[in-house]
Parts: C-alpha cells; structure tokens; sequence
C-alpha cells in the first residue's frame, strides 16, 4: 500500500495537502534584453514591424564554421544597469538576467524592504550558464597553467550565479533558485514562481530566463548536431518557424524577466496589474535526449496540465505563443500536440513563433515569450511568424504569418520545450477582478 | 620605491575601480578599498604578472594594505 505523505511519521506537520492556500498571481513587471531590443519597448516594437534581429556573427571568427549567422544582442549597456567595477564579476548571461530583471522591477515599483524582504524571491534559470566565462579561464589554464585562473571562475560561470547576484543587488532573502531545463527553462522558471506565490511561499517573484552562449564552442556544437540553420547568405530570413523550408533554428541570447505578485500584495501598493497568470503544466517526453516524442504526447501532456491547472476548456485560449523553432522536428511535432490537446478548435486559434525574429533564446527563451504573451494581451496585437513562405502540408494551423495581427486577446498559453524532453506551458490571462 | 607604488597604484584603480586619492600607502584592501577575498586574490596574481615575481600564499595572507604589497614588492625584486 502506498501511503501518503500526510500518513508518514514527522511529514504531518508540513504537509498541507488539500488544505493549501491558493492565492492569484498577476504580472506587475515586465524587462526584456534580446536581439531584437533591449527594452521591452523596443523589442514589442519591432516583433510587431516583423524585424529580424538576426545576422552574421560578429564576436568571433567564424569563417570555418558550417553556421555562420545568429541573433546577437546589440545595444545592451550593461553599466546602464550595473556598477561598473561589478561588471567584470558577472558573466554576460547574468548581466542580460540583471538587466531585464532591473527593468522589470522599476515597472512593477515594488520596493524590497526590511519587513518585505523574506517575501520576495528570484527564479531566474539558465540553459547553459556562464559559458564564456568558463572558457576563457579554460584558455587560460591551458596556456598559463593553473595558477593564473581567476578566482571569479566558479561564481560567474554557475547557473545560479543570476538568481544569487540579483538577490543581492535587491536585498531579496524569499525562494531562491536557477531551473533548468534546456530550451524550456524560462517557461518552468516562470510558472514555478507562479505556483510558489500561488501556495503563499512567496509575496512576490522576480522570474525568467537568461542566456548568452554564442560563442565558438556552443556554436560548434549545436551545429554539429545539425540542429541549427545553415542559411548563412540570407540571415533574416534563416529562421522560419512552420514553413516548409525550415533548416533548423537560430541561436539566440538575451533574457526575459518578469515581477510576479500576489493579487493581495499588487493591490496593496496600488500596482498597475498587467496580466493574470492562471495555468501551470509540465511535463517529460520520456523518450529520447534531443528528439521530440514522435507523437508529441509529452508536449500534450504539458497543454492539459496547464488547461487544468487554469480551469479552462480549449476553446477558452485565444492565442498560442509558440514554441516555434524552426527545426523540421519541433515544428511538426508542436503542431501535432496542438491538435491533439485543442481538437478541431486547433485550426480556429492564432498561434505564432516570435523566434522567427530572435532566433531561439534557449533558456531564455520562455521569459521573453511570457513577456511576448502578456504584451499580446495588453496591445490587442500578435506578433506575426515571419518568413513563412510555403505551407508544410504537416503543419496546416494558422500561425500568423509575416504580418502582425490585431485581435483581442484574453487568453494566451505560451509553450516551451526543451532538450532532455522537458515540456512546459503556461497560460497568462487578461485581468480581471472576478 | 615609488615607481613601485605607482605601478601598484595603477593595478588597484582599474581592477577596484576606485578613485586614485583613495589608494595611500595606509589604506587596506577590504575596508578602505572595498575588495573582497576574491578581488584579492584576483589582484595579487595581476600584481605577480606586472612584477614577474610570485608571491606566495602564506605572504599574501599577511598583505592588508597597499604599503604592505608595495613593501614586499620592493623587497622581493
């Protein structure tokens, strides 16, 4: 007999179980630092003008690589929102996380004091972490031996090292942690954050993603998976999630953050509330480390668990963000889980990949897309899928193409899956008092 | 001696980023400069490389101010 928690000796007391608190959760920040924008401004601008933010590797040379191309943040100062005698101490993913993460809480005013300081976390995760930092000082090893590697190695190159230094930049002493997931962890960042204020850990939690690995051994070794585009001559247009000639995805780097709160709290302090996050639901492929469930049931599972989770039917979600990548696998497989979780009211919803502008933030991704999806919904507008020219026969929804649309939306699920068949969806919902 | 110091003087400002009038032969590294045992460790290797010295870590342990690197410095060439 299996028993539960509740019945093992010393586990009574903090187990709450059917009796735990369920508190709503609103958006009261948003930040964005990504190709396409550094500024959540800039970067909804331009996804709704349909501007690439893709082009020729400028970092590093990249004449014998068999991908040349990918969508570098551009115009990002990070002394705009660091001290400068810090900067050094942070690799450039933490510096993207801090800058979105400042953003996001200068939007939201919320203001972490001695008596509210226990109640406010950081959930910022990584894919990969401070790659760049790691290899330099591998350089440095390698050429002048152990003696000279800094000692900023470890705390700059750990995953945790956002979530840490953001917590000491705001005094923020609530839940603290770095998810990760691959390519999903944004999502999992964000709607964990949801649920640890939804349970009443948590007052408030700055959450996302960030990433920053275009560098050479990332590229290299995502290319050498054959997972990326090699549309090296014509970059804008390399990233093509849906379309028939899709090649692969396009590395991407950046991070989206967004402040989430307690409806208790944000009304307290009179906050402007963008948005309602509603649903949580996530899952595992279980199947195989970097190719998609051939039948997409992991990514289903993930859509009805978030559709549960929310109390809502299908027919209730207006838009998907999708996870979109452009790899001949993903797409086809997301469009198939669509299908499988929305029925034939999958055809009537608009759902779109705001990677065919960025290219794929990996980690990062699913916090830019939640800042996309509560955007969608305060504007009334859906960014468009760019560069999709010719219809997949297997992937036959309405994925918003090539040009911004204007449609009321109160209901967005935003997807996100990962290497390691890590599956997670969110759903975030126009506020509403009841 | 103060070629020595000025040198010093030059590693801290750009590593610390701290303004120059701060860095006096009497000012330590943690409470006068704001370094943490990292930036100090950090700061002694680059110190090694200017100089093309090593110093050891049981020698660094006693350094805590500026005048006690430049003293060792100048002492160890």
């Amino acid at each position: 007999m299996i028993r539960s928690p509740a019945q093992l000796p010393g586990l009574s007391v903090i187990y709450r179980g059917g009796e735990a608190v369920q508190k709503r959760v609103v958006v009261t920040g948003l930040g964005a630092v990504t190709p396409v924008g550094s500024t959540v401004e800039s970067f909804w601008q331009n996804l709704l003008a349909g501007k690439s933010g893709i082009g020729l590797i400028d970092r590093f040379d990249v004449s014998e690589y068999p991908v040349r191309i990918a969508g570098q943040v551009k115009g990002f100062q990070a002394e705009d929102y660091i001290e400068k005698k810090e900067i050094r101490r942070f690799d450039m993913y933490a510096q993207f996380a801090v800058g979105a993460a400042v953003q996001a809480l200068r939007q939201s005013g919320l203001q972490i004091t001695e008596e509210n300081a226990a109640r406010v976390g950081v959930y910022i995760g990584s894919g990969i972490g401070g790659l760049q930092t790691m290899l330099e000082n591998y350089n440095v090893l390698r050429d002048r031996g152990p003696k000279r590697v800094s000692p900023f190695l470890v705390p700059m190159m750990m995953i945790n090292s956002a979530s840490g230094q953001i917590s000491i930049m705001f005094g923020a002493k609530g839940p603290n942690l770095a998810p990760v997931s691959a390519c999903a962890t944004g999502t999992h960042a964000v709607g964990d954050a949801y649920k640890i204020i939804a349970r009443g850990a948590a007052d408030a939690m700055i959450c996302g993603g960030a990433e920053a690995t275009i560098c050479d051994l990332a590229l290299a070794g995502f290319a050498n998976m054959k997972a990326l585009s090699t549309r090296n001559d014509s970059p804008e247009q390399a990233s093509r999630p849906f379309d028939a000639h899709r090649d692969g995805f396009v590395m991407g780097e950046g991070a989206g953050v967004l402040v989430l709160e307690s409806l208790e709290s944000a009304k307290a302090r009179g906050a402007k509330i963008l948005a309602e996050v509603v649903g949580y639901g996530m899952s595992a492929d279980a199947h195989h480390i970097t190719a998609p469930d051939p039948v997409g049931f992991g990514a289903s599972l993930a859509m009805q668990a978030a559709l549960d989770d929310a109390g809502l039917r299908p027919e209730d979600v207006d838009y998907i963000n999708a996870h979109g990548t452009s790899t001949d696998l993903n797409d086809k497989l997301e469009t198939i889980a669509v299908k499988a979780t929305f029925g034939e009211y999958a055809y009537k919803l608009s759902m779109s990949s705001i990677k065919s502008m960025t290219g794929h933030l990996l980690g990062a991704a699913g916090g830019v897309e939640a800042v996309a999806s509560v955007m969608t919904i305060l504007t009334g507008m859906i960014p468009p899928t760019m560069n999709y020219e010719t219809p997949d026969p297997e992937c036959d929804l309405d994925y918003v193409p090539n040009k911004a649309r204007e449609q009321a939306v109160d209901t967005v699920m935003s997807n996100s899956f990962g290497f390691g068949g890590h599956n997670a969806s969110i759903i975030i919902r126009r506020f509403m008092e009841n | 001696m103060s070629d020595v110091f000025e040198r010093v003087k030059t590693i801290i400002v750009d590593r610390l980023s701290v303004d120059g009038a701060k860095v006096t032969p009497e000012a330590t590294f943690k409470e006068d400069l704001g370094a943490d045992s990292l930036d100090v460790v950090e700061l002694i290797m680059e110190l090694e490389d200017e100089f093309d010295m090593e110093i050891s870590d049981e020698d660094a342990e006693k350094i805590t101010t500026v005048g006690d690197v430049v003293n060792y410095i100048s002492s160890h060439q």
